[in-house]
């Protein structure tokens, strides 16, 4: 399990770590929890640009389809091809290897209402 | 509504999901791997949500010859039969198994969700019956599937007499960790078993028994995943009021020829060009849906035909859909397109069932 202290959270159970100038989303373990084995997400292209919140995807597993929604906005700069073949690393490791695009942000700070990772779970527990 | 085994679910953790008005096992680990436990070993399921209805008295064979569509004359003591129950349209009321215990009792085991309307239907007919009483028998009954590959020796190996010898569709009496139940080699996941009928008060005995023993329990979304991969149909999806048995793939179980029934001059008069049901293997990676569009492979796209019921299937790996779809679309390797929430996915028609071993 990585440091979740770096993450931030949105309430809409997608996770967001900045690294430099370059943010990586993904989807909380809580997400992956919910919906059971993940069978195919569909992400966006190379160098589409996403405002903040937008829908950049989807998830489904055998229960449900989900969309994917970013915390921030920016350019996508990578996808996740692994999970093109393997999506359900997207349960085995959600904060990590089953990570789902990359944003660059040009220069843009964090959005505001995002959580940390102790925010995150007492949001978990009133919901 | 619970059934009895509610507790032995909350203590597996199951993710309890709401069903025709009964709050039942979804899953309890993942869907896949319980409906893949089925395929390989033996999987245990809570199916007591399912209604029980007891039909006796002198005019029971001739009741249930009227009001059901196959052959009810063929059955025997010990045996059962599937069988459609039909309106005067020619729409499916309900799909059940009929279990003859002799020529004037029988039992009458019906979907969960339309346990009321059929009660009501099957009154209703009882009227010109004069001789015939139906009961129900739901809350005192509970009833466990037991599925999968290794599940005849599972339950043999509890039970007090040999029962691995019992032919598919039939059924006896039987005593299982010390308890009275009947027990018949009946099943929906394509694979062989047995279904349980018990007491509730002894069914958690039998249910955990049957885990101790090394059953997986599994949930109804996995139940959902084998039956179409199996190609069974379910009331809801391919059975519907409006829709004729030769268009939902069961008009086999419909013996117009061999007797009168309610909906048979319908259902006659049915073109036997209709839409029917297939198969559809997805050749992109997408999982189908109920009520998805198919559309035909040209540039124009009409639609001719829509997703019955759809999953991803754990043993092909693809998705895969059952599908009513127009006749002259309807031979296997027809290539068609499906659109998937906007999306215009290529498939091909299918032989069914996708997947059964040795049923």
């Amino acid at each position: 399990m990585p440091d979740l202290s770096k993450y931030r959270f949105a309430k809409s159970h997608e996770w967001v770590l900045i690294e430099g100038g370059t943010a990586t989303i993904g989807i909380t373990d809580h997400a992956q929890e919910e919906l059971g084995d993940v069978a195919l997400v569909l992400l966006p292209d190379v160098g589409r640009l996403l405002q903040t919140d937008e829908k950049f995807g989807e998830i489904e597993s055998i229960k449900a389809v989900s969309d994917l929604y970013t915390p921030v906005g920016g350019a996508v700069c990578a996808v996740n091809e692994r999970l093109n073949s393997s999506p359900e690393l997207v349960n085995d490791d959600p904060v990590n290897e089953g990570w789902m695009i990359k944003v660059d942000l040009n220069g843009a700070s964090l959005p505001e209402g995002l959580m940390d990772s102790a925010e995150y779970e007492l949001f978990l527990q009133g919901s | 509504m619970i059934t009895p085994l509610f507790q032995q679910h909350q203590a597996l953790n199951a993710k309890i999901v709401p069903y025709a008005g009964w709050d039942m096992p979804g899953y309890y680990t993942s869907p896949v791997s319980e409906a893949l436990a089925v395929r390989t070993g033996c999987g245990v399921f809570d199916v007591s949500h399912m209604g029980e209805f007891r039909v006796t008295g002198t005019g029971s064979a001739a009741f249930l010859q009227f009001v059901a569509t196959n052959d009810i004359s063929t059955l025997k003591p010990g045996a059962a039969l599937y069988s459609l129950l039909l309106n005067e349209r020619g729409g499916v009321v309900d799909d059940v198994i009929v279990y003859c215990f002799a020529n004037d009792d029988f039992l009458i085991v019906v979907n969960a969700g339309c346990a009321s309307k059929d009660w009501q239907w099957l009154n209703q007919m009882a009227q010109d019956f004069p001789s015939v009483s139906i009961a129900d028998e739901s809350n005192e009954t509970a009833l466990i599937a037991v599925q999968g590959r290794t599940a005849v020796d599972s339950v043999d190996a509890l039970c007090s007499q040999n029962v691995c010898q019992t032919p598919r569709f039939c059924f006896q009496s039987a005593r299982m960790t010390g308890v009275e139940i009947m027990l018949s080699r009946t099943g929906y996941t394509g694979n062989d078993g047995f279904e349980i009928f018990c007491s509730p008060k002894d069914s958690s005995l039998i249910w955990n028994t049957l885990i101790d023993t090394g059953a997986t329990p599994c949930g109804l979304v996995s139940r959902d995943i084998l039956r179409t991969e199996a190609a069974y149909p379910l009331y809801g999806h391919e059975l519907l009021d409006d829709i004729s048995p030769k268009e939902s793939g069961t008009a086999w179980a419909v013996k117009p020829r061999a007797k009168n029934f309610v909906g048979r001059d319908a259902f006659g008069h049915v073109d036997k060009h209709c839409q029917k049901l297939v198969g559809l293997k997805v050749l992109e990676k997408a999982i189908p849906r109920q009520d998805c569009d198919i559309l035909c492979n040209e540039d124009i796209g009409d639609k001719i035909g829509i997703v019955t019921s759809g999953t991803l299937s754990p043993m092909l790996n693809v998705g895969i859909a059952l599908a009513r779809i127009n006749f002259e679309h309807s031979v296997p390797g027809t290539l068609v397109n499906m659109d998937i929430r906007g999306r215009r996915v290529p498939v091909e028609v299918a032989s069914l069932p996708f997947y059964r071993n040795g049923v």
